[in-house]
């Protein structure tokens, strides 16, 4: 799958790059690391922009090329930025024969963004993830940790409303 | 700290009756500490559906009544019932009340807890026989034919405390093969035992270990496969959240036998709850000398680590998963070398997955023989599945191998809901097919499974009724492959593409008939071609769908309709004009303005009925939700 690349531009502050800098340095003895290293910077940044994966790649002696080659690869590293909210939206199968998928779509519309996409004004940011187990809430979606399940359509407007 | 096999038989007896209440059979010989317990579901089902909020109430109302001595709050794993959460179960009565809501709690606590009536009304009903009698769970559909082996401990302990876990056997079966055991009986047992993997492919365990065990090197692993990536599947989660304890020791005893000192757990980053309970039972085991140097005093070393997943659905394949813990991309390298002799960073590995681990304590306690008493000749023991779908009751299971479909769907699952018909049960995921109606009396092992097409695979079991299309299922589970083939090799990378665009182009209703034949040749070419086992399997629901339901591939093609109603392009929404009121609900909800009013009044009717213009039409459904009371509006 193609990753979508944020052309935002990068604001970090220097109190995350202190908090980056103190994750490498208690890693970078082992590079085999460079992935739990990469979801911490995650967990700093939000995502992963270009320069912080050049901040690890010089941090952990590993080339960019390799860093990058990781952050393309996995889903959950995200190169755009995510919205205050984040809807994740179960599409696992047994959501999905429950109507997922037209969940999803309902909130692609009234949103007027696709999925790894953030609205304009960085509220929401919709995301359609793998299974979460909570299979027996089917359909589940989750905004930020707050966890909805046995959707309908009209649970939609009601979700944003809380939100907006 | 537990230095000695006695030390930890002192401490079994110590903490017996912090468990003893849940246990009929220790209750009459131990005396316990509390008069009762409340044991409340943490899984992640009824975390999602505030069950911690339910152990807050539940320990504030215990607090106002004066009752904390006499009661106590745990919060366990999966009770595998997740359809009815959230669930709590009260000790020594063993009632069981579902779908709990934090407003229940202060008359259950004042009820129950003080006044000793249990609060029928809140019951799950299916424990409540005539004249109010409680029934034992395991008297209900759902449980009756249920073995817990790998889930014995889910939904019983906290799987917070060690102690609840070495109370109820824990670390006996890591005790006795240090002790009493060489590395080659316990693998021998595990071999007798008949323990296939539970991962999907099914490997004898005992002849993976004893690939692995001869082979020399300085440093040997043990990883534990717990990258559950199959849609559906959650029983590996359920372990991790509910026993995590088993696991550590499992590991511990795979290390003996094969020569490790060092375990891994490759885990999903979405499993954040079994994350966290791993790692506090690792420190715990750890601080308890049960993971470290020396465990037991007879000089074996064995330590463990976690590592996590990103959300890679190829990372489930053994060689993939090996090279993401390295921390590269996670492609799968081609085999032999076999992980025995060269595997994580080079060395001989042994990995299984998590399920297949948490058997063997009670293997090494109960012996092979009582493991291979249970399931059919050529698969032994219990198998865990994960109920999703069109089905009531939706959670984990654990029986027999060999119980047929009818009885896990019929019985166990309490059958579909809302008067529709079971079409067909999709197992094993992306990896593997459905099982049509016809064939629900298969008695479901591995060999039976891939007879037909199939495979047991990590034990998903989605239920599916008429509303659903096979060939949007088809196209559904490859979309997945597709997004989630690591584009190693080219069958996978580019076969499935073509193989999607096939199915794709069907469910628009532009396919022709040569298109089926030529989908079946890609899919022999790419199951054949694919270098691993993601690009080995991912033709098969395609597969399966086409032997089972050719018809409705045809359906699509020739007649251009879907049988089931769900390929969009294939649909058209129709206005029934007599019994349309005319309220205009319908074209006021439209987002694509394509409903129009029409200057035909039905009969007994005083407004002129709507109509739509299929051009127009984008097919959104939005004016079927809007027409719910009426129901004039119909796909066809």
């Amino acid at each position: 799958m193609q990753k979508k690349i944020s052309n935002h531009p990068f604001n970090g502050t220097p109190e995350q790059a202190a908090k980056l800098e103190a994750v490498i340095n208690a890693n970078k003895h082992d590079k085999s690391l460079l992935m739990a290293v990469m979801q911490e910077a995650q967990g700093i940044y939000g995502y992963l922009p270009y320069e912080v994966q050049k901040m690890i790649a010089d941090g952990m002696d590993v080339p960019i090329e390799k860093v990058f080659g990781v952050s393309t690869f996995y889903a959950q590293f995200s190169l755009t930025p995510k919205g205050e909210y984040n809807i994740s939206i179960c599409l696992g199968t047994a959501c999905y024969v429950k109507g997922a998928g037209i969940i999803f779509d309902k909130f692609a519309e009234k949103l007027g963004i696709g999925a790894d996409e953030c609205t304009a004004d960085g509220k929401f940011s919709l995301t359609a993830c793998r299974c979460i187990g909570a299979c027996g809430l089917a359909p589940v979606l989750t905004v930020n940790e707050e966890v909805y399940g046995r959707l309908t359509g009209a649970d939609v407007d009601t979700i944003l409303a809380k939100y907006q | 700290m537990i230095k000695t096999v006695a030390e930890l038989n002192t401490l079994r007896e110590q903490v017996l009756q912090t468990i003893a209440l849940r246990d009929a059979e220790k209750l009459a010989s131990v005396k316990c500490d509390y008069k009762r317990n409340v044991l409340v579901c943490g899984g992640t089902g009824c975390t999602s559906s505030n069950s911690l909020k339910i152990v807050e109430a539940l320990k504030r109302e215990i607090a106002a009544n004066g009752i904390e001595n006499e009661v106590k709050v745990v919060t366990t794993g999966c009770f595998g019932l997740c359809a009815l959460g959230p669930i709590m179960i009260v000790y020594p009565e063993g009632s069981f009340y579902s779908m709990v809501n934090v407003d229940d709690i202060p008359e259950i606590v004042k009820e129950h807890f003080v006044n000793g009536n249990v609060v029928t009304r809140l019951l799950y009903d299916e424990t409540v026989g005539e004249g109010g009698k409680i029934k034992s769970l395991n008297e209900t559909d759902f449980y009756r034919k249920q073995i817990r082996v790998a889930l014995r401990n889910c939904g019983v302990i906290d799987p917070e405390d060690i102690n609840e876990y070495v109370a109820r056997d824990g670390y006996q079966a890591l005790a006795k093969c240090l002790t009493e055991l060489t590395p080659d009986q316990v693998i021998q047992i595990v071999s007798d035992s008949g323990l296939r993997g539970r991962g999907g492919g099914g490997f004898p365990t005992g002849r993976k270990w004893a690939l692995c065990a001869p082979n020399k090197a300085d440093q040997k692993y043990v990883v534990c496969n717990a990258d559950e990536g199959d849609p559906g599947a959650f029983m590996d989660r359920s372990v991790l959240e509910g026993d995590p304890h088993c696991l550590i020791e499992a590991m511990a005893i795979a290390g003996y036998a094969v020569g490790a000192t060092q375990g891994y757990v490759y885990v999903r980053a979405e499993y954040p709850i079994a994350v966290t309970r791993l790692q506090k039972a690792i420190e715990s085991a750890r601080e308890n000398g049960l993971l470290g140097k020396n465990i037991f005093g007879t000089g074996f070393d064995f330590d463990m680590d976690i590592r996590l997943g990103a959300g890679a659905f190829v990372c489930g394949e053994e060689t993939a998963l090996m090279t993401s813990i390295e921390g590269n991309r996670g492609e799968p390298r081609p085999r032999p070398p076999f992980p025995a002799v060269k595997g994580l960073f080079g060395k001989p590995t042994v990995e299984n997955n998590v399920e297949t681990f948490a058997n063997v304590p009670q293997i090494i306690l109960k012996g092979a023989e009582w493991f291979a008493s249970m399931g059919t000749p050529t698969a032994k023991g219990t198998k865990v599945f994960a109920l999703g779908g069109k089905i009531k009751h939706t959670g984990l299971v654990e029986i027999p191998m060999g119980t047929t479909l009818r009885e896990i769907v019929e019985e166990i699952g309490g059958g579909v809901p809302n008067g529709k018909s079971f079409k067909a049960a999709q197992a094993g995921g992306p990896s593997g097919g459905c099982i049509p109606a016809s064939l629900i009396d298969t008695p479901v092992d591995y060999d039976n499974l891939t007879a037909v097409g199939c495979m047991i695979g990590s034990g998903g079991l989605i239920v599916m009724d008429e509303d659903t299309c096979m060939v949007d299922m088809a196209k559904f589970f490859l979309e997945f492959t597709v997004d989630e083939s690591c584009g190693k090799c080219t069958p996978c990378r580019v076969g499935i593409k073509r193989l999607l665009e096939i199915l794709d182009k069907i469910t628009q209703g532009k396919g022709t008939l040569e298109d089926i034949d030529r989908m079946e040749e890609l899919c022999n070419y790419i199951k054949a071609n694919s270098l691993c086992g993601l690009g080995q399997t991912a033709p098969n629901p395609v597969l399966s769908t086409l032997r089972f339901f050719r018809d409705e591939y045809v359906a699509h093609v020739v007649d251009k309709k879907c049988p089931a109603g769900v390929c969009k392009s294939l649909l058209n929404f129709v206005i029934d004009k007599d019994k349309c009121i005319g309220c205009g609900m319908c074209a006021k909800n439209c987002p694509a303005d394509a409903i129009s009013r029409t200057d035909y009044i039905a009969p007994g009717h005083k407004l002129a009925s709507f109509e739509i213009n299929t051009e127009k039409c984008i097919k959104c459904g939005a004016c079927l939700d809007s027409c719910k009371k009426i129901k004039a509006i119909s796909k066809k």
